[in-house]
């Protein structure tokens, strides 16, 4: 037997054998579970706010941490810093590059990150003693696409890329710490754990991994999708993991019995999930979708309780402030919309 | 720190990389599902009643209200 083949048997046997673990753990369904548990009540959010400035189709947005402040990111070759109370643009920075897909808000509000098709991660200053915002660092080691960036802190950020890696960055030093490698397809969005310990990666190759920020290992990988994940994100505990995908639907994956719990989907949907917020509690998970939409569900049963229509485009980027007051989503149609 | 061309792995390296990672999720230790269903349900439980998107704000509280005049919803 050549080792290819030997491998390939190899290969299989373990997932038999995760199968196997995971299957034997399973003693209850979250269906069963909440079977007595009413579906919550119908969610009906209006639009408070409209964002408007972006020329071109708007493809990633991120909260601050002080629920008021946020950034927007744009193929019109801009990043958008607004306040988002009173719809005035804080910052309006000029990019390098104009194919952005991706940006990303410091927890202290001094920087923001943006990256795309220039498959780097520019850092840029906020706060720069003259008053002008402009590029701090420029992250370039991958090899494909910036699809996603997170700061961990003002001193290291994680990038998620088309080059089927993410990285975890030294921003002053605008070097590389840590290679995280083993997904097998384009790496499209990433989630850091509540603790700062972990994040999830979800890729191409329709599985999401957990790694350990520190070590540089993947911990748990979860399948099940049956294609692209395009957006994930922890469910607000740090024990859940939720995925949204070109198949048209959410899961959920809990983290310690390391297996899927409940799958978001409704034979009248049948286009790709975009991007994914969960609410405060956790109660309600918003989704982003390819027909112009944003589903609200319930996420203990699983059902639609509630949609936001009302861009003229795909819903491209989704985000629930972090004291759960209002929820924003970005659309190809390069508005920006604050619901409650 | 070398950055993993995953385009230049070979189809032996990659599945090598796979048995090594799949060897190490197999030892996982893993929770009855009971129990986190449990976990979550109750963490969502005793935070809903707060959560603003699910029980709704009241117009003075809501810092994205719009600003007098009339609104067409």
């Amino acid at each position: 037997m050549g080792e290819m083949e030997q491998l390939r048997k190899e290969a299989e046997s373990l997932k038999d054998d995760i199968t196997a673990a995971r299957k034997a753990v399973q003693d209850l369904t979250l269906q069963d579970h909440v079977a007595g548990t009413a579906v919550v009540g119908r969610v009906q959010l209006k639009t408070r706010k409209t964002l408007r400035g972006h020329l071109a189709k708007i493809y990633a947005m991120h909260w601050g941490t002080d629920s008021k402040l946020c950034v927007s990111a744009s193929q019109d070759g801009k990043l958008i810093v607004w306040d988002s109370y009173s719809t005035n643009k804080v910052h309006a920075i000029p990019l390098k590059s104009s194919w952005v897909m991706t940006c990303s808000y410091a927890p202290s509000g001094n920087m923001v990150a943006c990256g795309g098709l220039d498959n780097m991660c520019s850092i840029y200053n906020l706060k720069a003693k003259d008053g002008n915002v402009k590029v701090m660092r420029e992250l370039a080691a991958h090899t494909g696409y910036l699809s996603c960036c997170r700061f961990l802190s003002d001193s290291e950020i994680i990038t998620s890329s088309g080059d089927c890696t993410c990285l975890l960055w030294d921003i002053e030093t605008g070097t590389e710490k840590t290679v995280f490698a083993g997904h097998l397809g384009d790496c499209m969005s990433l989630g850091v754990a509540p603790d700062f310990n972990t994040f999830i990666s979800g890729a191409c190759d329709f599985t999401a991994k957990l790694w350990d920020i520190r070590d540089g290992q993947c911990r748990q990988t979860f399948g099940g999708h049956e294609s692209d994940i395009n957006a994930i994100g922890f469910f607000p505990n740090g024990n859940a993991v939720i995925t949204g995908s070109d198949d048209a639907s959410c899961k959920l994956y809990d983290l310690r019995s390391d297996q899927e719990l409940i799958t978001f989907q409704d034979s009248s949907i049948m286009c790709g999930v975009t991007s994914l917020a969960p609410s405060l509690s956790g109660r309600l998970l918003l989704a982003g979708y390819d027909d112009f939409n944003c589903n609200i569900w319930d996420t203990l049963k699983a059902e639609r309780v509630g949609v936001l229509s009302g861009h003229d485009n795909r819903v491209s980027c989704i985000g629930v402030t972090p004291d759960g007051m209002a929820c924003c989503t970005g659309s190809w149609d390069s508005f920006l919309k604050i619901w409650n | 720190m070398p950055v993993i061309n995953v385009e230049e792995l070979t189809d032996l390296d990659k599945a090598k990389m796979e048995v090594t990672q799949l060897k190490t999720e197999v030892k996982l230790e893993r929770a009855k599902t009971s129990k986190c269903c449990e976990e979550i349900t109750e963490y969502i439980q005793s935070g809903a009643e707060e959560d603003p998107l699910v029980k709704g704000i009241p117009e003075e509280k809501n810092p994205f209200k719009e600003k007098g005049g009339c609104v067409i919803c």
